[in-house]
């Protein structure tokens, strides 16, 4: 029996599919969700989201949230997902450049700067990360 | 009865004005849509967060959330949703009057206005307002209407507030938008789907305490996003009407005044000709 995923954010459905198995970004890092898994609900950190289904693997980038494991349910509420296929690489790069040219001066910076640049870093080193997964296995 | 030409002038001045309503339907036509879409997309992460709210129950203790904690109730927060732009029939009106009459419930009121129309109303009921939002655009997303969650939620931590409503015209379709409130703090779990269902033993990563933590703040966000979204898409749908109306109205008015002209045009060939068919015979005559 597949597992049917669902992957919402605020503003639209992402995903929504029967699939074979999920490898997601749990706030206490990875966790991989196959079929008749038990319920679970968990805190989603920034990271890979990736999706099996018949020998193909998709990747998202997913920015928080959480994860709602029930039966063969997998629902994902997330602030924002992006598919690999959606995410501009130069972009990011550049997002990442700005971060660590900012971060590089963090003694001069407040602190909710700090904690700004830092979380863009993370964002952007997370879509540099799935690009590239893309890159490495085209579908 | 005016003359011909003061009536050809106005049915000049009707088209024009015929032309102006034709043009903003088709505008909100276009606009209507995507506001519809963008409502009907935003549904289900409500939908789905509440569940999950739903099966974290037995676990929202107020010891764990202040955002769960009832307290008796001494002054509200009244969160009014409306339109930055006018030309949508009775919508705000009949929002901001649903608004009035559901803070006459409560011992003392204090408002958010979000939209440019409820700021001027509550000015003009002398309502103070702890803040003002406009301008939020054509397609808000959740970093736009955050910060509106953001300050109800201070307000009620503070202590300030002792319950935060939230009055906005819910969108029901093209035809209907009605006035609708929602008790946004202090949050509760609904209650019937509690029954349904036995509570399932759910593993919580990394403790229920932190997931719910986070599941909270988040369903207030996407409740006023949502509120948001549903005025936006009111808001296209009233427009489109209130126009589709005017042009209406307009037409009828076109035709109407046509008709005077023309009676007033053949009036006066009727006259002209009597003055000469008289003239005639009296030269006839003399």
């Amino acid at each position: 029996m597949p597992l049917h995923l669902e992957v919402i954010t605020p503003e639209q459905r992402v995903y929504e599919d029967d699939v074979d198995m999920v490898i997601a970004p749990g706030s206490e890092g990875y966790l991989g969700i196959l079929p008749h898994h038990a319920p679970l609900l968990t805190a989603l950190g920034p990271g890979e989201f990736r999706v099996k289904k018949g020998g193909v693997e998709e990747t998202l980038a997913v920015f928080g949230g959480f994860m709602d494991v029930r039966g063969d349910r997998v629902v994902v509420l997330t602030d924002a997902a992006e598919p690999a296929e959606e995410i501009d690489a130069e972009r990011a790069r550049q997002a990442r450049e700005r971060a660590e040219e900012t971060l590089a001066q963090a003694a001069t910076l407040s602190a909710a700067d700090e904690a700004r640049a830092r979380a863009a870093l993370q964002r952007a080193l997370v879509r540099i990360r799935v690009s590239e997964r893309r890159r490495r296995r085209p579908t | 009865m005016a003359t011909e030409r003061e009536i050809r002038l106005r049915v000049r001045s009707v088209r024009n004005i015929q032309q102006v309503t034709k043009a903003q339907q088709t505008i909100s036509a276009s606009k209507m849509r995507r506001a519809q879409e963008a409502v009907l997309a935003s549904r289900p992460f409500e939908e789905r967060l509440r569940r999950v709210l739903n099966d974290l129950a037995p676990y929202a203790d107020p010891e764990v959330s202040p955002l769960l904690q009832h307290r008796p109730v001494r002054r509200t927060l009244l969160v009014l949703v409306t339109s930055d732009r006018g030309f949508v029939g009775a919508m705000n009106a009949n929002t901001v009057r649903a608004a009035l009459r559901h803070a006459e419930s409560f011992p003392a009121v204090s408002w958010l206005a979000v939209g440019r129309k409820g700021i001027a109303q509550l000015r003009r009921f002398r309502q103070g307002t702890v803040a003002e939002f406009s301008n939020l655009g054509d397609r808000p997303t959740t970093a736009d209407t955050n910060p509106i969650g953001a300050i109800a939620t201070d307000e009620f931590l503070s202590g300030r507030v002792d319950e935060v409503h939230l009055v906005f015209t819910g969108f029901v379709n093209t035809m209907r938008q009605v006035p609708t409130v929602r008790r946004i703090l202090p949050l509760v779990p609904e209650e019937e789907d509690l029954d349904e269902l036995p509570p399932l033993q759910y593993i919580f990563e990394p403790d229920p305490e932190t997931v719910l933590g986070a599941v909270l703040p988040r369903l207030i966000e996407v409740t006023i996003y949502q509120a948001v979204l549903d005025s936006l898409a009111s808001e296209h749908s009233a427009r489109l009407i209130a126009m589709r109306n005017a042009t209406d109205a307009a037409s009828d008015l076109i035709e109407e005044l046509t008709l005077q002209a023309n009676k007033a045009r053949q009036w006066r060939i009727t006259k002209e000709m009597l003055e000469i068919a008289s003239g005639a015979e009296a030269m006839a005559k003399g």
